[in-house]
């Protein structure tokens, strides 16, 4: 589904990726770990087509098309869907009525007819019970005065309302505290299809505990250094990431 | 400007052709500004005695004033002398009683424009009084209107129907001398509409006016005078198109709002006049008066303004909270793109004891437009606990198109509270990609954005107005980022 062939990115001309290789199938989950400033967030970013990365060498293929070329919202429409750290506050624009325009944004990229607000609304009701997300949020400007585990969930909500065929979660786990972090992370769960594909990012191994992973890579210094299952996240929880940087070096 | 007031002094000395003036079938005055075309316009319309020399007074007050030079706008000197100030639709004689008598030109005009009159009228209950060009052709709903004693009729009706109120409140608001736009306005003004909401009456449906121009060269003048006597409520809805056209046209309104004893009166603008093309060239100068006197003890005026068309708003809709406890509000959206110009605001002068007044303020410039917000707060000394709140932001798109505010406060009562607040952002680029990478097209989220940003004054406008008034916004910034 995904490819990511020998990525390079440099930000105001300083290099942040230096070679990502990475393979994506349908119904894999995938997580993406490492230190700060390892290049983590700018991965997620690339993906969704952000300005301000250059990409300076290498490709991105998502069923079989070059990602690269297309700006975000034609991402989106292709099935790409980001998970955003830190979601976005837009004051006097309506939770619901910008999810509705998202999702029949994609839709006419997608040649197909517009969802009437009747459907639109009656699908919307099902999905926010699924997420754990408090309907009266739906209604509230975009994440304007929601918590942090709001955020999240909304997020999450948004993802199952837009139904990607790549969902990338771009440290969903960050800022939440357990209760919270269980409940996105459960909404996550019930969102593993066999047609659709996870790249989690994450700093920490806990949210792993939730969202388990079929494959596990470490990045860093802008390369992937480590790829294993599970059990390498337990590792790095154990010892750290210096314990890999320095068995790289040797 | 002193040369334009030297060459109209010129022209007034010279004769005019004789017998020109009373040729009453005459359809189009020609171009020119001088004591007869005064005469003919009042002639034309068969005014009262009275009227004739209130014009030709203001006339005199009018060639004392010089065009005003402190706002934030450049534009080439108004040649006031090639406007004709005189055009009626044919037939004049033969008004038309329903839709169905109106030439299916003009219909198809208005649809054309988005304004589906049949609609309007049948579903949302909207009695309209459509200016078009200087006579008011059709008025509907008059009669139920007149059921509850609501008076809702063109100007001039007024002058033959209602002498004595128009007489009464005529230019007590804004007097002729009060600037050179509102002179020349009470000068020549051709029509408009008049409204009288008698006491504790609430009028039972918005009342709507369409304002549109069209003849060549026929600058706009109209005049609305609304009354709104002790304890009665109306809304009323002035909604403006104009076609494409080349030349500048002067329009320089004049509305009167009068609120009696805890009386209310809404007013809700959209203006969409012909902005000019991308170069600058054509599109309407739009130099307005407008102006509220809260007379009455706890009454109210709420004005609300969505502005995205005309090259140049010269326009500050205001409040004089004259009465205790008397409130006045401004809530304006001005959306300049290209190489448009504004410069709007408003004036809450409180004289009043415990008046309130609110003024919140949304500017978005895009293209290589100017944006001024200017608004005076004045609290005179008898306004013991005088309060204002004042809000004004302002969205940058794009980095050619610049943004000023300019608040004054005038303060003679130590018991007052004012308050400003004022902010200035560029449309973030988190914003839109979040927005885009939702599946959103750039021109949409940049829509939503905008819509976001006026929110608070899109609000109040009527339900039907506000989704115009969202429409319109999109249209108004296409193509504004590239």
């Amino acid at each position: 589904m995904l490819e990511i062939k020998n990525l390079h990115v440099a930000v105001e001309g300083k290099e942040i990726l230096s070679g990502i290789n990475l393979t994506v199938n349908a119904g894999e989950v995938h997580a993406v770990m490492g230190p700060n400033g390892s290049g983590k967030s700018t991965l997620s970013h690339v993906l969704a087509g952000k300005e301000g990365y250059e990409v300076t060498k290498g490709s991105i293929l998502f069923k079989e098309k070059s990602l690269l070329d297309l700006e975000p919202e034609e991402r989106a429409g292709e099935g790409v869907f980001l998970a955003f750290q830190y979601p976005i506050e837009i004051a006097g624009v309506n939770n619901v009525y910008m999810l509705k325009a998202a999702l029949n944004g994609i839709r006419a990229y997608r040649g197909e007819p517009e969802l009437s607000s009747v459907q639109f609304l009656k699908m919307v009701k099902d999905k926010v019970k699924a997420v754990g997300l408090d309907e009266g949020l739906l209604n509230r400007q975009v994440n304007s005065g929601f918590s942090g585990g709001e955020k999240k969930k909304n997020e999450i909500f948004q993802l199952s309302v837009l139904e990607p065929t790549l969902a990338v979660l771009d440290e969903t786990d960050s800022g939440l505290d357990i209760d919270a972090l269980k409940a996105v992370a459960d909404g996550v769960n019930k969102l593993r299809i066999a047609t659709r594909a996870f790249i989690v990012v994450t700093h920490y191994q806990r949210l792993l505990d939730h969202i388990v992973p079929d494959f596990v890579h470490v990045l860093s210094q802008g390369k992937i250094v480590r790829t294993g299952d599970k059990e390498l996240a337990l590792t790095l929880e154990e010892r750290g990431y210096d314990w890999l940087a320095e068995e790289n070096l040797v | 400007m002193a040369s334009n007031a030297e060459n109209i002094e010129n022209l007034v000395g010279q004769s005019y052709e004789a017998g020109f003036y009373t040729d009453i079938e005459q359809e189009m005055l020609p171009p020119g500004l001088n004591e007869a075309t005064i005469r003919f316009i009042s002639a034309k319309k068969n005014e009262p005695e009275w009227l004739l020399e209130w014009r030709l007074k203001c006339y005199q007050q009018f060639l004392s004033l010089t065009e005003p030079v402190w706002a934030n706008v450049t534009y080439p000197s108004i040649d006031l002398q090639a406007i004709s100030y005189y055009a009626a639709p044919k037939r004049d004689e033969d008004r038309p009683k329903s839709l169905d008598e109106i030439d299916p030109k003009i219909l198809e005009t208005y649809e054309k424009l988005g304004i589906p009159l049949q609609e309007q009228k049948v579903l949302a209950g909207i009695a309209v009084d459509i200016v078009f060009d200087s006579v008011s052709v059709h008025t509907t709903f008059r009669e139920k209107l007149a059921e509850v004693g609501v008076i809702f009729c063109s100007f001039s009706d007024a002058v033959r129907e209602y002498p004595d109120l128009v007489r009464k409140y005529l230019g007590t608001v804004v007097p002729a001398r009060d600037n050179y736009f509102s002179a020349l306005n009470s000068a020549v003004f051709s029509d408009g509409s008049f409204v009288y909401i008698p006491k504790n009456t609430r009028c039972p449906m918005e009342l709507s006016t369409y304002f549109r121009m069209n003849a060549e060269n026929s600058g706009q003048f109209e005049r609305t005078l609304i009354i709104a006597d002790e304890g009665s409520y109306v809304s009323y809805l002035e909604g403006c198109t104009a076609p494409m056209r080349d030349e500048n046209q002067l329009h320089a309104a004049v509305v009167e709002l009068v609120t009696m004893d805890d009386a209310e009166i809404k007013y809700s603008t959209v203006q969409n006049w012909y902005p000019g093309d991308e170069d600058g060239k054509g599109g309407i100068y739009n130099f307005v008066t407008k102006r509220a006197d809260c007379r009455g003890k706890r009454s109210k005026v709420s004005w609300t303004q969505v502005e995205t068309g005309s090259a140049i708003t010269w326009k500050y809709p205001s409040c004089i909270l004259r009465g205790d406890y008397s409130v006045g509000e401004f809530y304006s959206v001005a959306l300049t793109n290209n190489l448009q110009q504004a410069d709007t605001g408003t004036k809450m002068v409180h004289l009043g004891k415990e008046t309130k007044s609110t003024i919140i303020s949304k500017g978005i410039s895009a293209g290589k437009s100017e944006n001024a917000y200017r608004g005076l707060v004045r609290v005179g000394g008898s306004a013991e606990n005088a309060r204002n709140y004042t809000q004004c932001d302002s969205l940058l798109l794009g980095d050619r198109s610049a943004a000023h505010t300019f608040p004054y406060i005038e303060c003679k009562n130590p018991t007052a509270q004012i308050e400003h607040e004022a902010s200035t952002s560029k449309i973030s680029e988190d914003q839109l990609f979040y927005l885009r990478s939702r599946g959103i097209k750039q021109e949409d989220a940049i829509n939503m954005i905008v819509n976001g940003f006026c929110k608070e004054v899109l609000k109040e406008l009527p339900m039907e107005f506000a989704v115009e008034a969202q429409k319109l916004l999109g249209i108004s910034l296409e193509g504004s980022v590239g």
